[in-house]
This record gives C-alpha cells, sequence and structure tokens, in this order.
C-alpha cells in the first residue's frame, strides 16, 4: 500500500470520526442565539444514561437523543430550566444530574472531604505540637564516637569531613 | 497517648484494611444500575396502542386490579432474546399478568420475533416513539417493572431477568403482593 493510499485513509477516518462525533445541533431551530445558548448548557448539565460519563450534548446513544429532542419539545414549550431538570429527575433519579444536589443522602459526597481534611490536619498539628525540641540532636555518646570515626575514616583527623558531600571517596594521600 | 506503641503501628493497617474492602465491595456493585424513583410511585397515566392491533388502546387502566410485570422489551435487543425463554415460563404461572411495552421497536420486526419465538405477553404496548418509555424511567431493554394491584410501580427490574432476580427479588415479592389482595 502506498504511502499516498494510507494518508487518505487516515484523512477519511480523522474526517468521518469527526462527523460522527460532532453532535448536530442543525436538526434544532431556535428563535434565537441565547435560546440556543440555553439548550447547549442544559444539555451540557444533563447525564446520558446509556454511555455514563457522557452529558446529553456529547452522547451519540439513541436515548440521548430521545431525551435532547424531550428537552427540546419542551423548551420550545415554554417551560423553563428548574421544570426540565425536575421533569427528568422524576423519571431518572438525581442521577441524570451532573451536579449532585445538596440533600441529606449526599452531605457525606459534599463535605466528607473536608471532614478528612479536619481530621488530617488535626493529627498533622498535634504530631507538629507534640514534637520534643532537640530531641533530633540527641545522641548517645556512642554513637557520637562511631559517627567521628566514620567521618573520619578516610582521613587522620576530623577536617575530613569536609570531602563528604562530593560523594566520591577522597584517596588517602 | 495512653495508646501502646505497637497498637499505634497497626492503625495504617486497619486504615488500609477498611479501603479495600470498601473498593471490593465497590467492584460487587453496577453502576449501570441506576435505582428508579419511581419505586412506590403509581404509574404514569399512558395510552398507546397495542403492537397486535393498532386501533386498541393499552392504558394505565390495564395494570389496575391485577399484579402486572411489565416488561420492556424490543427486538433489537439481544439480552432480551436471552431472556424469552424465561418469559415464556413466567407467563405460564398464575398469580400476575405479564404485560410487554415494545420499546423503539418496528412493529413487523417486533411481530416476527414474537411469531417464531412465541408470545408470553397478555398484551403488548407499542412504543416506537420512546413516549412511555420517557415517562416510566426506562434507559435501556430489557427491564421489568413490577406493579401491584393499585397500580404503584413497587420494583423495577434493570436487566433480564435471571434465576437469581427471580428467586430473590421478585418471585417472592409476587408472592407478598399477592398475599396483600
Amino acid at each position: 500500500m502506498s504511502p499516498l493510499i494510507k494518508t487518505l485513509l487516515i484523512a477519511a477516518v480523522l474526517l468521518f470520526g469527526t462527523a460522527a462525533s460532532a453532535f448536530t445541533l442543525e436538526e434544532f431551530q431556535f428563535d434565537s442565539p441565547a435560546q440556543e445558548q440555553q439548550f447547549r448548557t442544559l444539555i451540557g448539565k444533563l447525564r446520558c444514561l446509556v454511555c455514563q460519563n457522557e452529558s446529553l450534548a456529547a452522547s451519540q446513544a439513541e436515548l440521548a437523543q430521545d431525551l435532547r429532542n424531550e428537552v427540546y419539545r419542551m423548551m420550545r414549550a415554554g417551560k423553563s430550566q428548574s421544570e426540565i431538570i425536575d421533569y427528568l429527575v422524576a423519571r431518572y433519579g438525581d442521577f441524570v444530574l451532573y451536579d449532585p444536589p445538596l440533600r441529606p443522602s449526599t452531605y457525606v459526597l459534599w463535605f466528607g472531604p473536608f471532614v478528612i481534611i479536619l481530621i488530617a490536619g488535626f493529627f498533622m498539628l498535634r504530631a507538629i505540637l507534640n514534637r520534643k525540641p532537640g530531641a533530633d540532636d540527641a545522641i548517645s555518646d556512642a554513637d557520637r564516637e562511631r559517627l567521628q570515626a566514620l567521618l573520619g575514616a578516610d582521613a587522620a583527623g576530623p577536617s575530613a569531613t569536609g570531602s563528604l558531600p562530593g560523594g566520591e571517596p577522597k584517596q588517602p594521600t | 497517648m495512653a495508646m501502646s506503641k505497637s497498637v499505634r503501628y497497626l492503625i495504617p493497617l486497619v486504615v488500609f484494611a477498611a479501603l479495600a474492602g470498601l473498593l471490593v465491595w465497590g467492584l460487587g456493585q453496577d453502576p449501570r444500575e441506576v435505582p428508579s424513583p419511581l419505586i412506590g410511585k403509581p404509574v404514569p397515566t399512558f395510552s398507546l396502542p397495542t403492537l397486535e392491533d393498532p386501533n386498541r388502546a393499552f392504558t394505565d387502566a390495564d395494570l389496575r386490579g391485577k399484579v402486572s410485570l411489565v416488561n420492556v422489551w424490543a427486538s433489537w435487543c439481544s439480552a432480551c432474546r436471552a431472556e424469552h425463554q424465561s418469559l415464556m415460563a413466567l407467563s405460564e404461572m398464575p398469580g400476575f399478568q405479564l404485560i410487554g411495552l415494545n420499546w423503539k421497536d418496528d412493529a413487523a420486526d417486533a411481530k416476527q420475533v414474537l411469531a417464531i419465538s412465541g408470545d408470553p405477553y397478555t398484551m403488548v404496548g407499542y412504543d416506537p416513539d420512546n413516549k412511555v418509555g420517557i415517562d416510566w424511567g426506562v434507559y435501556g431493554a430489557p427491564e421489568t417493572f413490577v406493579v401491584d394491584r393499585q397500580g404503584i410501580i413497587r420494583y423495577k427490574q434493570i436487566g433480564p431477568i435471571d434465576r437469581k432476580a427471580w428467586e430473590e427479588k421478585l418471585q417472592p415479592l409476587l408472592e407478598k403482593l399477592n398475599a396483600e389482595g
């Protein structure tokens, strides 16, 4: 297969791919750009129940198409945004909303993260306040001697410690 | 803190075990099963033609006075075909009427399925445009609603009625509804 044909094939796939994923607003007629904007906002807020992580605006599922038509029909009939949302929630439950409503059953969802942060913050604060000052400096005499022996192992005296950050062992001269 | 050190070291392990337990439980959940807000509510008012006779109306009144299973199906739905045999068996059982809701389908295709594999339904409503489907909150096929004598939706089975669903949910519920009188 020549590179040209390959390129054309890829181009065709890309073209049809976009055509398929672009949701066609053309079939809906609006009185004003504001109304179209309202429609777009609304279907962006509603979840498709078939492909669950897609909004009604993005989904190509047939059910999403039906629901878009329904939302459009209700909008044309003069229903308000909240009336349309209530209508769908009454049938499909809160699940159709991308923004879960604040109510007792969703308190854990809304406040859980803050509660966890508060608890974690409490423990962190307590750990910081309880830390004994200077505790890290306390080394036993035996450890101190051992440390000095290690630091001074490659040189005659404590001045050799200066070579440590270099990483490379200093050759005895 | 009064807790001994060894106990304190166990805390992360316990937290981890709890989290792992929660996640394992989550794996067993089916995110496709969206609970219906219609449970405990009366069936929406509707009027549809029946599949067999476009002049005959099938309405919510047909769901009163008897315990009903309302099965949403379509000829294009392969899970519905898998379910068909169990529906045929259910149609032999006493105590409830099995109603079909032919959903987003073509009448000719639907009739052909019933002609070939048998018709388990007392009555089939024909809803090609998803008018009644939306009112019932249908989002896939098959789905089966259990409706009591007063026309209240008591349960919604999402997906085919298999042995587990029948034995654990539907059969006990139907017995209870029949006992309610």
